[in-house]
């Protein structure tokens, strides 16, 4: 285990691209995202881990960026909202309002993300699960619902398992 | 009008690719290099004398710019309708959260380290802890200044005692109905404050740039509200302030009034040339800022055997906190509606605004509506029981139509939207008929809820919205306005509009997202659920405007009289002959003939709309029109309580609401929704709860328990649309009103399963559990 103290220069990669940025050993994730790489899609609802606002994926796995330090995501694969590009699942959130303000949508985008990914079929209880991490103070979730419903039927039209259920421009 | 080719479609946001791709930014995702930032030192006491201050430590940390405490503004008083707020405490400190001291320096990270180094020293005083507390003889007065605070006139505040407004009803005799009735109910209500929980925390970044002109970037709901309350509060004129409005992560009123702007704005003075970030984080966002009234009430009804309403006796204690805020208009509105959407011939009601110990509190979804309707219903549920009737029908004998009068006098005009119709719409979704309690197999029972609410917005009788539309060369048009996208999705109602009355695609319709006092034309606030109608009046105004102009250039071109042409598909053409026309592009910028020769010029057209009748109510008797617009609607609940533990859960929830028109069907159905499941928390979970000294104890988003997915119940919405005469295309506000009867449907519902009158919000398994206990000796 390595030993940092004062600032330093941290190296990771971020939605595919290798980024270095100056960081305090007790930066969190969050802020670093934020306030150094301009990656202002990871919202700060709580930093307490409590709302969900914040989720990105390190390899793969949501997680809440508020409760990570930044020096422990060193070579590890992480992605935020603006690494996905035109997602099944962003497509469904916009389609279906599963927004209004928006500003839980990038950690609820990106939980679902990766939820859609581990249950492809509908789970209600892995759904009220993975989902009641993140909160949404507009949407009383029905949007929300019918995204996750709309994503997974497109995942899986995709990969020839079932017909589209609902075709797109 | 022709049939309409673009309203009641559903086209998606306008904002969905920048906020589903998290490319939209916020208030505080637009900091600049260089900005400072500051944090603040919140008060631990609910009610203390600030006895010392100590900035000296503070003051030499690394980082640090300066370091303040009331002392820097010893005569600075800010507020929206009443100026009682010191941008620092002063003296004294009145609710737990109150800021004491800030600290500026050039990271958050030092900023947040040096705030730790601040030294105050406090003396407790014994907190007053509810409205009664605070109007109960010998009560300390919190603000011994009261009477020479600056205030509008519609406020009256009752120097030397706790009472921030009062508002008085009285019509007809309501002392000679309670004596002749034959029925008499009576009975109390009350609910702690609690918060907005908006998901994006109050920020404020200001700038007292080197041309003397300040400018601030907020996450406000109401930019230009702030920049007249920045104007009289800092002695700025206003052409000195430039408030910048982005979109909001969440409003539900708490920020519709002015909050962290002044002291970012003071703290900025001091730094001329550097912005100043003051930021909320999640805890001081739920108690620092304000939050939601509490409410104390006592309810008497007085009504004929078959149920017809005779009088009611309506006392409304709000509970505002520490500051008057939102709150003194919030009692006032409620005053104004105070009976609910039934006929009441004669009414007394008093509805006070009391300062408590208690975090302040601001406007709120529902803003007055949500406490009087839970304590009216509340008391028509008493009346039900007492003549043995359904609460439904109870509900549909008095409900309130055109001719009758509001508790103010005012007449219901025709637009008044047809309650009966709304009631059996609910009805019909919840399977009322078939019986409102049944037994489970599993031991658990099963009851249904039904509530009415009514809603007019509480806006000075001034209210206005501008608009202006312009073109770009590829013929597409964009609306400014200067309302704030909270979420809400006006943008997108406002978009069809201008689509409709243009009869353009909507793709070609932009509307601007962000409201700027230097650019966006006048605006009053957004709240109150009056963008959709008055920005869209306004709207509509420009674009009308915008088509006599275009219609002026194109007949020269056209060589015919301006009246035979119309317009449409991006085309302005002759009406008889629909293939000789221009497209709008050759037309908006002004028109060139193949010579070169041009006329015309860029086409702007101008729309504008102010509240059309409104006038102020006599302080004695309430008598007069406050109330623009009338919303009705019912709501409904199926909920399964479980008997052994108090657990219960709402299964089904159901609204249906006259809303004039409705213009973008998804974007309607998701504000009722987002405020059903609103109501839902606000009757069942949340709640501030304190401690003995009225700490807040569950200032966080762990302990504040919000609705969370998996929690939501079924929802069933329906619309009613009895046109607004005067609304755009008939259409009301709905932003709000779907919370409103929620806390009386569920109560109604908890009650019945429960088999116990519940009067206390919210009403959680433990609440439950013990008033069950109660009952059975
Ligand atoms: S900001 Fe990370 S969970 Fe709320
Ligand atoms: S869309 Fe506003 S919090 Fe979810």
């Amino acid at each position: 285990m390595t030993e940092r103290k004062g600032p330093y220069e941290l190296r990771l990669r971020v939605n595919g691209e290798e980024r270095a940025a100056l960081t305090r050993p007790a930066e969190t994730l969050l802020r670093l995202l934020r306030e150094r790489l301009g990656l202002t899609g990871p919202k700060c609802g709580c930093e307490n881990g409590d709302c969900g606002a914040c989720t990105v994926l390190i390899d793969g796995v949501p997680t809440k960026s508020c409760m990570v330090l930044a020096v422990e995501c060193e070579g590890r694969e992480l992605t935020t909202i603006e690494g996905l590009r035109d997602h099944p699942v962003q497509r469904a959130f916009s389609a279906e309002n599963g927004f209004q303000c928006g500003f839980c949508t990038p950690g609820m985008i990106m939980n679902a993300v990766a939820l859609v990914r581990a249950h492809p079929e509908p789970n209600e209880e892995a759904d009220r699960n993975w989902m009641g991490s993140n909160l949404c103070r507009c949407t009383g979730y029905e949007g929300i619902r019918r995204a996750l419903a709309a994503a997974r039927a497109e995942l899986a039209a995709r990969a020839g398992l079932m017909p589209r259920a609902k075709e797109r421009p | 009008m022709d049939h309409a080719r673009y309203l009641g479609g559903s086209p998606e946001r306008t904002d969905a690719p920048a906020k589903t791709g998290g490319a939209l930014r916020y208030t505080d995702d637009r900091v600049r290099p260089g900005t400072l930032h500051a944090a603040l030192l919140y008060s631990p006491y609910a009610h203390a004398r600030i006895a010392s201050v100590d900035l000296s430590r503070a003051e030499a940390a690394p980082g640090v710019r300066g370091a303040f405490s009331g002392a820097d503004w010893p005569d600075t008083l800010i507020g929206l309708y009443m100026g009682d707020k010191p941008p620092l405490a002063r003296e004294t400190v009145r609710y737990y959260g109150e800021p004491v001291a800030a600290v500026v320096a050039d990271s958050e990270a030092e900023t947040l380290a040096a705030i730790r180094l601040v030294e105050a020293s406090f003396e407790a005083l014994p907190p007053l802890a509810s409205p009664r507390d605070s109007l109960a003889p010998g009560a300390a007065v919190l603000h011994p200044g009261l009477g020479s605070y600056r205030r509008i006139p519609a406020i009256l505040p009752e120097p030397g005692t706790n009472v921030a407004n009062r508002t008085r009803i009285r019509k007809g005799d309501p002392e000679e109905a309670f004596a002749r009735a034959p029925v008499v109910v009576s009975g109390s209500f009350s609910f702690p404050p609690g918060d907005h929980a908006a998901m994006e925390p109050r920020v404020a970044i200001a700038e007292y740039g080197l041309d003397g002109r300040l400018t601030v970037t907020s996450s406000t709901q109401s930019p230009f509200g702030v920049r007249t309350l920045l104007a009289k509060g800092l002695g700025l004129p206003e052409r000195r302030i430039r408030v910048i409005a982005p979109p909001v992560g969440g409003g539900f009123g708490g920020k519709a009034g002015i909050q962290l702007e002044p002291l970012a704005c003071l703290l900025a003075m001091r730094f001329p040339g550097r912005p100043v970030r003051l930021a909320n984080a999640r805890e001081a966002d739920m108690v620092s800022s304000p939050g939601r009234p509490g409410l104390e009430s006592t309810v008497r009804i007085a009504a004929e055997r078959d149920g017809a309403i005779l009088a009611m006796d309506i006392e409304l204690l709000f509970d505002s906190g520490a500051y008057a805020d939102y709150a003194v208009n919030v009692s006032r509105a409620a005053a104004v509606a105070c009976t609910g959407p039934y006929k009441v011939p004669n009414v007394k009601a008093d509805a006070l605004c009391v300062y408590t110990n208690h975090p302040f509190a601001t406007a709120f979804r529902g803003f007055g509506h949500i406490e009087l309707s839970y304590a009216t219903e509340r008391a028509l549920d008493l009346l039900a029981d007492e003549l043995g009737m359904d609460p439904a029908a109870l509900r549909e004998k008095n409900a309130a139509q055109p001719g009758h009068t509001t508790p103010t006098g005012a007449v219901l005009d025709p637009n008044t939207g047809d309650l009966p119709a709304c009631i059996a719409l609910v009805k019909e979704r919840l399977g009322w008929d078939e019986g409102r309690r049944r037994l489970m197999p599993d031991g658990k029972v099963r009851a249904k809820g039904l509530a009415c609410f009514w809603k007019a917005p509480a806006i000075p009788t001034f209210t206005d919205a501008g608009a202006t539309l312009a073109f770009a060369e590829d013929g597409s048009a964009v609306l400014t306005t200067g309302v704030v996208e909270i979420g809400q999705g006006c943008f997108d109602g406002l978009r069809l509009i201008v689509a409709e009355a243009l009869r353009m695609d909507p793709s070609m319709v932009r509307v601007e997202p962000e409201a700027d006092t230097d650019r966006s034309p006048h605006d009053w606030t957004t709240a109150a659920s009056r963008s959709l109608f008055m920005a869209g009046r306004a709207a509509l105004g420009a674009a009308e405007d915008a088509v006599a102009q275009l219609k002026r250039v194109a007949s020269a071109p056209l060589r015919c009289p301006e009246e035979d042409l119309e317009i449409g598909d991006g085309r302005i053409y002759l009406r008889d002959d629909p293939a000789h026309g221009l497209p709008i592009s050759a037309v908006a910028l002004g028109y060139v003939y193949e010579n070169g020769n041009a006329i015309g010029g860029p086409i702007i057209g101008r729309g504008r709309y102010i509240a059309r009748g409104l006038s102020g109510m006599d302080p004695e008797s309430g008598e007069g029109r406050p109330g623009l617009e009338w919303t009705m609607g019912a709501e409904g609940v199926e909920l399964e309580l479980d008997p052994r533990d108090g657990s219960c859960r709402v299964l089904r929830s159901a609204c249906a609401m006259d809303v004039g028109k409705v213009i973008h069907p998804a974007l309607a159905r998701g504000q009722l929704v987002g405020a059903m499941a609103m109501g839902i928390g606000y009757a069942t979970r949340e709640a501030f709860s304190f401690d003995s000294r009225q700490g807040v104890q569950n200032a966080s988003l762990r302990d504040y328990k919000l609705l969370r997915y998996g929690e939501d119940p079924e929802y069933f919405v329906d619309f009613v649309e009895t046109p607004q005469g005067d609304g755009p295309y008939g259409a009301r506000g709905l932003g709000e009103q779907g919370i409103i009867g929620m806390p009386g449907a569920i109560a109604q519902a908890a009650s019945l399963a429960a088999g116990v009158q519940l009067c206390e919000l919210p009403i959680t398994p433990e609440y439950l559990w013990t008033s069950m206990r109660k009952e059975r000796p």
